[in-house]
């Protein structure tokens, strides 16, 4: 007759054995590295962007990004609680230097163009006025960044992925990580479009940056691993504008959950005393 | 379990309603005089917790289809722009309901491991069990159907491979994929009925549920230790307030998982394509599907054959409704079935692989691995279960829910004492 005792660790080993087997089969041909995690100010329970760190990702943006990349966010996010930090005015006067088509014609049926106010959407990039103007010229369109930094992901495989959703080691910042890689991989000199984190390593947009490339107020060393760092951060807020927010109401979500379990834990004790 | 009410309304107002409409009445045999086994555990809370999770993705939902514009052209930015920013609070809206689908899963398959193991689905509990098969089973097309909607690019692929299925049916197959397409690809059509079902479906999954709690409130609660109430007076305690209390402790122990996804890793079981709006013309390097659903998406993939592989898939889910009558052993609870109890575990370990293996690029050799776990997922049911049905040999159950409840009291004091 069968007869087995309750090997539960066992099992759990086993599985963790075979588990890790698997992984190792799956990843027999990683030829090329993950991109480094690095740490940003908005990772953690208790993250929040660096106002300073985003403006100065806003410039990096507005001077060399946006040269072919859309960021198809209104200017009025600029200014948000959680956000860069931009004073309504600011929004206001930079929204001005854009010139943006109205939607709708004026009362003699002309469609015309007009400064842009805090409520537009930031205009594309002028060169390229669709996707297929701009595939036309680049070769690939230059993708939205608008939520670029929620699209990127990259494999970290067992056991990382498990880890990675657990507290005081969740990994949210992937995408942040993987466009400061991108930008900081370009490691062979001879040849622009080689970059060492992108997948096949042959990747459509040439270096865009380069050391002193943009000139910062603040007095933070001009370098390219600041620019990187910094885009990718003002790209995670524009991503998700709401972190700083979200994790504010978490927090109090959090402590009153906690609490109300605990009481509920002794009430139940007292209910069930005299069952048992 | 449960008779004619004995409910008695105190006031006149009450009573006067209670003689017209015996609402009150069945409230307070259902949900309060309602005898419950007296040894069950927190592994009995998650039919409460599955309750709410229905009507926080209803609330939620509900909320959510007030500012989603379900076109093609729209539907992107309409979660991703107007909902995750414009409307007030409308990420936190759109977190509890993504995050909200795969904690019903979550508790789902709780609660359907806890009725495998403590043999919930046996007599007089089969068509309990079923009601519950059906019920999973509308819910994976619901959330199918809800992951098509942000129309990203994942949501495009998941659409296309999954509605590619029914091609493979002979003869027919394409005409129905053009018919649930609504065109010769999926398009802006097949996203419109799609949102019409994913709002239906849930109503008639919560219809389900009231068939499902009123099977349940018939044939009674199973319990650990698998054997019938006998002495309702010794064996079962009211349930409120000894199971109300319990279910909704293990709720808000639930809720602080929930939260944890919701405000501080809201993005983890998303996939980061479908940040990027659907373009027929760019398939994602690697399409997969929700997690709740890769066991069967790698059953899937491990078949050479696409109809076969259909097949199996759909086979994986309907093999659940004929458990009662593949398990024929008398004893319930796996905690008296040492052989069924091992086998058990072996076949979580199983689902686990398959669901690790289904969000792996498929290769040879671990298409490998794939049929010899699909082979294990269907041999549990199909074999193992009938064959220690007569082999096994069980330990003895209790005579009773009480005796086996002051068993283990009177079995801790003399360890303690």
């Amino acid at each position: 007759m069968i007869r087995v005792k309750f090997p539960v660790l066992a099992l759990v080993a086993m599985a963790l054995v075979a588990a890790s087997a698997l992984a190792a089969l799956a990843q027999e041909e990683a030829e090329q590295p993950n991109p480094p995690r690095l740490d940003w100010t908005f990772s953690g329970m208790f993250g929040i962007y660096d106002k300073a760190q985003l403006q100065r990702g806003f410039q990096v943006y507005k001077e060399v990004c946006s040269t072919c990349h859309a960021l198809s966010i209104p200017f009025r996010e600029l200014s948000d609680f959680g956000g860069p930090g931009f004073t309504e005015d600011q929004v206001k006067t930079l929204a001005a230097t854009y010139q943006v088509t109205n939607a709708q014609p004026n009362d003699k049926g002309e469609i015309f163009k007009r400064p842009a106010t805090p409520a537009d959407i930031i205009p594309r990039p002028e060169a390229y006025p669709n996707d297929q103007a701009a595939a036309a010229a680049l070769g690939k369109a230059p993708p939205d960044m608008a939520l670029l930094a929620k699209a990127l992901k990259f494999e970290r495989g067992f056991p990382w992925f498990v880890l990675d959703a657990l507290p005081g080691l969740e990994y949210q910042e992937m995408g942040a990580d993987y466009i400061h890689a991108i930008l900081t991989g370009y490691t062979k000199p001879d040849d622009l479009q080689w970059n060492l984190y992108y997948p096949g390593h042959r990747i459509a947009m040439p270096q865009p940056i380069t050391n002193g490339a943009v000139d910062y107020k603040d007095g933070t060393p001009p370098t390219l691993d600041n620019y990187a760092r910094d885009v990718a951060a003002f790209l995670s807020w524009a991503a998700e504008p709401n972190l700083v927010e979200r994790k504010r109401i978490g927090l109090r979500v959090m402590i009153f959950l906690f609490l109300f379990a605990i009481l509920l834990y002794f009430t139940k004790k007292r209910i069930w005393e005299w069952v048992h | 379990m449960s008779g004619p009410s004995t409910y008695v309304p105190k006031s006149a107002i009450g009573r006067w309603f209670e003689s017209r409409l015996p609402l009150m009445g069945l409230v307070h045999s259902s949900f309060i005089a309602y005898p419950v086994p007296r040894n069950l555990n927190y592994m009995w809370t998650f039919g409460a917790i599955l309750s709410f999770m229905l009507v926080a993705q209803i609330v939620t939902g509900v909320v959510l289809a007030m500012h989603y514009v379900p076109s093609a052209s729209e539907a992107f930015s309409s979660v991703n722009f107007r909902i995750m920013r414009d409307v007030n609070y409308g990420w936190l809206i759109r977190y509890m309901h993504s995050n909200g689908a795969s904690l019903f899963f979550l508790a789902g398959y709780i609660h359907m491991f806890r009725g495998l193991y403590y043999g919930s689905f046996k007599p007089p509990r089969e068509l309990l069990w079923i009601i519950g098969v059906i019920i999973y089973f509308l819910m994976m097309a619901t959330a199918f159907m809800g992951y098509v909607l942000p129309w990203g690019s994942m949501s495009f692929a998941g659409a296309t491979v999954i509605t590619n299925l029914t091609s493979a049916i002979p003869l027919v197959g394409n005409s129905i994929a053009h018919w649930l397409w609504g065109g010769f690809a999926v398009g802006g059509p097949t996203l419109n009925r799609f949102f019409s079902l994913h709002y239906l479906l849930p109503f008639i999954i919560a219809a389900f549920v009231g068939l499902h709690v009123w099977a349940l409130h018939v044939a009674g609660q199973n319990n650990p230790d698998g054997v019938e109430v006998k002495d309702v007076a010794r064996d079962t305690v009211a349930f409120t307030p000894y199971a109300t209390i319990k279910d909704v402790l293990g709720l808000s122990v639930f809720l602080i998982l929930y939260a944890w996804l919701i405000f501080y890793i809201p993005n983890y079981l998303l996939d980061a394509d479908n940040s990027n709006p659907a373009n027929p013309l760019a398939t994602p390097a690697h399409v997969v599907p929700e997690w709740y659903l890769l066991p069967f998406y790698a059953m899937l993939r491990a078949i050479p054959n696409k109809l076969m592989g259909v097949i199996v898939l759909f086979a994986a889910i309907v093999v659940l409704a004929f458990i009662p009558w593949l398990d024929r052993s008398p004893v319930k609870s796996a905690k008296y079935r040492p052989a069924y109890r091992f086998f058990f575990w072996v076949f979580v370990a199983v689902g686990i692989g398959l669901g690790y293996l289904g969000s792996q690029e498929p290769t040879e050799g671990l298409a490998l691995i794939a049929r010899i776990l699909t082979f294990g997922y269907f041999a549990f049911f199909l074999i193992i279960m009938p064959v220690l049905s007569f082999t096994e040999k069980t330990k003895p159950i209790p005579t009773s829910i009480a005796d086996a409840v002051l068993t283990k009291t009177k079995t801790a004091a003399v360890a303690a004492g």
